[in-house]
C-alpha cells in the first residue's frame, strides 16, 4: 500500500505492508504518476509501515532512483526496519538513495489535509 | 537425510501466493523457535526463490504449480526446497550473477540468488530447459531462547 503525500519541494509516499512482487507494481505506478505531475526535487519513500521486503523492494528503489536523477531529483528513504536495511545492504542499494531513520511524518500531519491521497 | 518433520505443498504459480508460501514455511520453522532475525532471513530467502518461479518459470505458458518442501533436519538445520515445472534456466552461472535480470523492465533488480545466498547457509540450484528449476536451501536456526545465541 503507498499514501502519498505532495508538497512543493518534496514528494513523500508512505509505504505500509509488505513490499513484494505482488504489491510491487501497483505502488510504483501510483508513485511515478505523482512524480511525473510535479518532477519533485525531493522524492522520499518512507518505509516506516512496511513490515516486510524483498529484492522487489530493491528493484522500486532501483527504479525510483533512475526516474529522479533523470531530472536532477534526488531520492531519499526514510525510517527503514533493520530487515529492510539488511536487505538495502546486500544488494549495494544503501548506496543509491540518502538513508534516514527516526524521521517522524505522517501522511496527514497536524492541522493540514494532505493535498493528494491515494489508498491502494 | 534423517527428516524429523515435513511439510509439502503445491500451488498455482500466482503472485498472490507469495505472501502465502513465505509465511507458510516461516510458521513451520517456527517449532524451532528461532530468533526474529535468523526467521526474517528465511522469510525473505523463500519469498525471492517463489517470487522467481511466478516472475520467470510459465512466462510463454499457462500458469503452472510451484511445490514447496519443507524438511526439519537434525542440528535445528531447515531444509526448503522450491520446485517448478516451467521453462528452465539455460545459463545457471549469468542467472545467479548479482544484478543481472533476463527481466529488467519488469523491475526486477537481478538479486534474488545473491538474497537466497546471503540469507541461509547453502543454496543448490538445478535445472533442465522445458522441465523447470528446483531451488533448495538450509539454513541452521538458533533458538532464540537459547541465552548463547546472542539475541
Amino acid at each position: 500500500m503507498v499514501e502519498l503525500r505532495q508538497e512543493p519541494q518534496k514528494l513523500t509516499a508512505f509505504l505500509s505492508g509488505e513490499l513484494d512482487h505482488h504489491h510491487a507494481k501497483e505502488i510504483r505506478e501510483q508513485i511515478d504518476f505523482a512524480v511525473r505531475e510535479q518532477f519533485p526535487p525531493v522524492v522520499v519513500l518512507d518505509f516506516g509501515h512496511v513490515t516486510f521486503m524483498d529484492s522487489s523492494g530493491i528493484g522500486l528503489i532501483m527504479g525510483r532512483s533512475r526516474l529522479t536523477e533523470e531530472y536532477g531529483g534526488r531520492l531519499e528513504i526514510h525510517n527503514p526496519s533493520q530487515q529492510i536495511r539488511k536487505v538495502l545492504r546486500i544488494s549495494g542499494a544503501d548506496r543509491l538513495a540518502v538513508i534516514r531513520s527516526r524521521v517522524t511524518e505522517t501522511p496527514q500531519q497536524e492541522g493540514k489535509e494532505p493535498e493528494h491521497e491515494y489508498a491502494q | 537425510m534423517n527428516t524429523l518433520n515435513e511439510l509439502k505443498c503445491t500451488f498455482p504459480a500466482r503472485s498472490e501466493n507469495e505472501s502465502f508460501a513465505r509465511t507458510m514455511v516461516c510458521a513451520f520453522a517456527a517449532q524451532l523457535d528461532p530468533t526474529v532475525e535468523q526467521l526474517a532471513d528465511l522469510r525473505t530467502a523463500v519469498s525471492e526463490a517463489v517470487t522467481n518461479c511466478i516472475v520467470h518459470a510459465y512466462r510463454n505458458t499457462g500458469i503452472g504449480s510451484i511445490t514447496v518442501t519443507v524438511r526439519l533436519l537434525p542440528d535445528s538445520v531447515i531444509y526448503v526446497r522450491i520446485a517448478d515445472r516451467g521453462c528452465g534456466i539455460a545459463d545457471i552461472e549469468q542467472a545467479m550473477t548479482p544484478l543481472y535480470s533476463s527481466a529488467p523492465a519488469e523491475e526486477r533488480a537481478g538479486l534474488g540468488f545473491t538474497v537466497m545466498q546471503s540469507f541461509t547457509d547453502q543454496l543448490t540450484v538445478t535445472s533442465r530447459p522445458e522441465r523447470g528449476t528446483t531451488v533448495t536451501m538450509r539454513k541452521k536456526l538458533l533458538n532464540g531462547t537459547d541465552p548463547e545465541a546472542g539475541c
